[in-house]
């Protein structure tokens, strides 16, 4: 054969092959990055102990996910969103308009959120106030909002070390992000009594938004990538904060040291008795337009959050995920097949 | 030149040729400045490579060992056999999470009869001891050979990646201390059965064979997937970029006529290059999964992306060899009556062939190192089962080698960043004997004239 005649027949191939791609078989699933690591051992698990072929789990972010996930129902469309923060009414809403009627919600577990310095460096004993002190781009003083004059911890509470402000916070596009911003800062500007000042001096959500507002002085610095970029960054400047997930922060305590909050150090087990103040549900949405056409869709969903898997001393817990107490209700909603209302 | 001439408000040169005048010392010190920027250029650009490597190797060649302790395990009938009839249907419903405990009697037994004594050694450090891959893989044999229930075997099993690190030197008993994974008993432990002559470190086939594996284990994670699917790619960039891309140089360095057009088709080729080639993954991802319907992580898409960001690199490196040929060439043959097809399959193409190959293979290697678009299109996923033989293998889920790096890196446990600098590693590899190939055919099938 000619070399011309191998390369049309390859072509030819090529594009025989492509009519003729194979139905969707494996479980797609995207979404939080937060909710990757745990997704990945369910589907690895899955994968090892039920005759159905391995789920394909892709991260990228909640909104990303939900987006995908809302795209449209068939092939070529994900199964299952991971998400660190409910879904959004507008995202419903989206879903329902593509055509992605019946989405079933379930909440699988609690993470924490820590405050870890460089291992190095001082010991930290913080409240929510005091953070928000310390990030706040404005804060009330002599019955006036200023730009926060803090520079040092110590500025903010003399019983903190007169090191200088720098918190390393996940970008805007984390669904960490969020939890930040209500645990912490709107908890901490109401408890400071900012948030009462605040609304003396102009409307009550003009209030709210300017508690959660996070100083740009380059004393609180965005964090876009994962919390392997935020250990790289406090590796290479001392003074530096940052905000992880209690289970990064689990699998390198040898690098970090933790904060306390409101005196309470985080762990699963203050975590789930709710002691430690920041902590938020874990989520995963699954299609229920594709039960039947997606093998082992529902078995996957019941495999997550099966006692063994997502209970206390299965391999999640073993990672850092805090077990839902609430478990047995979860599994029975999935058995039920129990959908998102609309009215949700 | 003009400092042959002798400028009149110029003192006389000295005429010897043995003593240098004033000028000739000024050249030839620049000349020799020169050559001194030159070689502390080189110097610095060798220093950045070795440091790259150094700090790549350094980080990266531990993940081609694999830690090992050989003690018995017994398979127990009360753990993987509970009702005891031996139905293989009532076997399958017990995990793999089971398994680990036949892997911590079995080590309990061990430390009791060897009468290994170990200060604060809790349950807890046995039961992270082994990676928890070695129960899948003890769950898979049983289940395959179920006479194996009662019995008594004795294989290698894998260490986790805390216990792995201390055998190499990543884990120290400071750092084991505060480490919550890990603890000061379980390395003494470690050190214990080191000294008994139990552990065997092995080259770590499995990380080049084995697929991925969750943050659980990093132990057991490998780059097969990774490597199929950028096998997968090139193929594809090879079957599709190279005909459509010497094709369309020969059209339009041989037969084209020069207008407006083929002038525009010139230049955009030219710019096709220089596209960051992100922009290809966002093409990608409208035009094949979005519009075309392909599935997404799969290799078909992936390939398609890179031929379209190699295309312009083939075409143009083609081009430039088709140049290359002398036209004198061309001329002969069309004098003795060759028509324009035959001058450039017989004679052209055989003589620009060696050049056409060097861009083409230079061209893949770009190809195999690109990250970016592959992030649109879905490889930077999960994927642990491996695709099937092609053609269908082109449409399954798979990684990449670049991705896999980028993917391991953002992982919490530090385990995977031996692995990712391992597999940089492997990557390298893969890169240097396709630019020896290039140069090796090069050197093959160069003319001279």
């Amino acid at each position: 054969m000619t070399p011309a005649k191998i390369t049309v027949s390859a072509l030819a191939l090529l594009a025989a092959s492509a009519a003729t791609a194979a139905a969707q078989e494996q479980i797609q699933v995207a979404g939080s990055s937060t909710v990757l690591p745990y997704a990945t051992i369910v589907a690895e698990a899955f994968a090892e102990n039920t005759d159905f072929p391995a789920p394909v789990v892709e991260g990228g972010g909640s909104g990303a996910g939900l987006k995908q996930f809302c795209a449209g129902v068939g092939q070529n469309t994900i199964d299952v969103a991971n998400a660190s923060r409910p879904i959004k009414a507008s995202e419903l809403e989206e879903c329902r308009a593509n055509g992605v009627e019946n989405v079933m919600e379930v909440q699988f577990g609690y993470d924490g959120i820590v405050f870890a310095s460089s291992i190095n460096g001082p010991d930290f004993v913080l409240t929510p106030a005091d953070i928000y002190r310390a990030l706040a781009a404005e804060v009330v003083m002599d019955g006036a909002t200023v730009a926060n004059p803090a520079m040092t911890w110590a500025d903010v509470n003399p019983a903190l070390p007169a090191q200088q402000i720098t918190v390393f916070v996940p970008g805007t596009k984390h669904g960490t992000r969020e939890v930040f911003e209500e645990k912490v800062m709107a908890a901490g500007c109401e408890a400071s009594g900012d948030l009462e000042e605040m609304t003396g001096l102009a409307d009550a959500d003009t209030a709210e938004a300017a508690c959660t507002a996070l100083r740009t002085d380059g004393r609180s610095i965005d964090i876009d990538g994962d919390y392997t970029e935020t250990l790289a960054r406090i590796n290479s400047d001392p003074n530096g904060i940052g905000v992880f997930g209690l289970s990064f922060y689990e699998n390198n305590t040898d690098k970090l040291k933790v904060a306390t909050i409101d005196g309470v150090a985080p762990s699963v087990e203050t975590v789930a008795s709710g002691e430690y103040p920041v902590s938020r549900p874990l989520f995963f949405y699954v299609k229920k337009d594709h039960f039947g056409t997606v093998p082992g869709l529902k078995e996957y969903a019941e495999f997550f959050v099966a006692d063994a898997i997502a209970g206390p001393g299965g391999p999640l817990a073993d990672y850092g995920l805090v077990p839902d107490p609430e478990l047995a209700a979860v599994q029975s909603a999935i058995a039920d097949e129990t959908v998102l209302s609309a009215a949700n | 030149m003009s400092d042959v001439a002798p400028t009149p408000s110029r003192p006389t040169p000295a005429r010897s040729l043995l003593v240098e005048d004033a000028r000739t010392r000024r050249r030839n010190a620049a000349e020799r400045r020169f050559r001194a920027y030159g070689v502390i250029a080189i110097a610095i650009a060798v220093a950045g490579l070795a440091f790259l490597l150094f700090t790549i190797f350094r980080d990266g060649s531990s993940a081609f060992v694999q830690t090992y302790v050989k003690i018995p395990v017994a398979i127990e009938a009360s753990v993987v056999d509970p009702e005891g009839n031996g139905d293989p249907a009532e076997m399958q419903k017990i995990l793999t999470m089971s398994y680990g405990r036949l892997l911590e009697n079995a080590l309990a037994r061990h430390i009791a009869r060897n009468d290994i004594q170990i200060e604060g050694l809790e349950d807890a450090d046995l039961s992270t001891f082994f990676s928890s891959q070695a129960r899948a893989d003890l769950r898979r044999a049983v289940l395959a050979d179920p006479s194996l229930v009662g019995t008594v075997v004795e294989h290698p099993v894998m260490t986790s990646s805390r216990v792995d690190g201390m055998f190499k030197g990543r884990v120290s008993r400071a750092s084991a201390a505060i480490d919550a994974k890990t603890s000061a008993a379980q390395y003494d432990l470690a050190m214990a059965l080191g000294a008994r002559d139990d552990v065997r470190t092995t080259f770590n086939w499995n990380f080049i064979i084995s697929t991925d594996s969750s943050d659980n284990r990093p132990e057991a994670a490998g780059l097969g997937v990774a490597i199929i699917g950028s096998f997968y790619m090139m193929l594809i960039v090879l079957v599709l970029a190279v005909p459509i891309g010497v094709a369309t140089s020969i059209y339009l360095e041989e037969f084209a006529p020069q207008n407006r057009l083929t002038d525009v088709i010139e230049v955009n080729i030219s710019n096709l290059a220089a596209v960051p080639s992100i922009v290809f993954g966002i093409l990608g991802l409208a035009a094949f999964i979005n519009f075309m319907g392909l599935p997404r992580s799969a290799p078909i898409v992936g390939g398609l992306v890179l031929t379209l960001m190699t295309l312009p690199t083939i075409i143009i490196s083609t081009r430039a060899a088709l140049k290359a040929v002398p036209p004198s060439i061309r001329e002969a043959a069309l004098g003795v009556g060759a028509s324009r097809m035959q001058m450039v399959f017989h004679h052209v193409l055989p003589l620009a062939m060696p050049g056409i190959l060097t861009g083409t293979i230079l061209g893949l290697a770009q190809a195999l190192g690109e990250t970016a678009p592959l992030m649109l299109i879905g490889m930077v996923a999960f994927v642990t089962t491996y695709p099937a033989a092609p053609p269908e293998g082109f449409f399954d889920p798979a990684s990449a080698l670049p991705v896999q790096v980028f993917n391991w890196t953002q992982r919490a446990d530090p385990a995977f960043f031996e692995r990712a600098s391992g597999a940089i590693i492997v990557l390298l590899a893969f890169l240097l004997a396709m630019n020896l190939l290039a140069i090796y055919l090069r050197r093959k099938f160069e003319r001279r004239w």
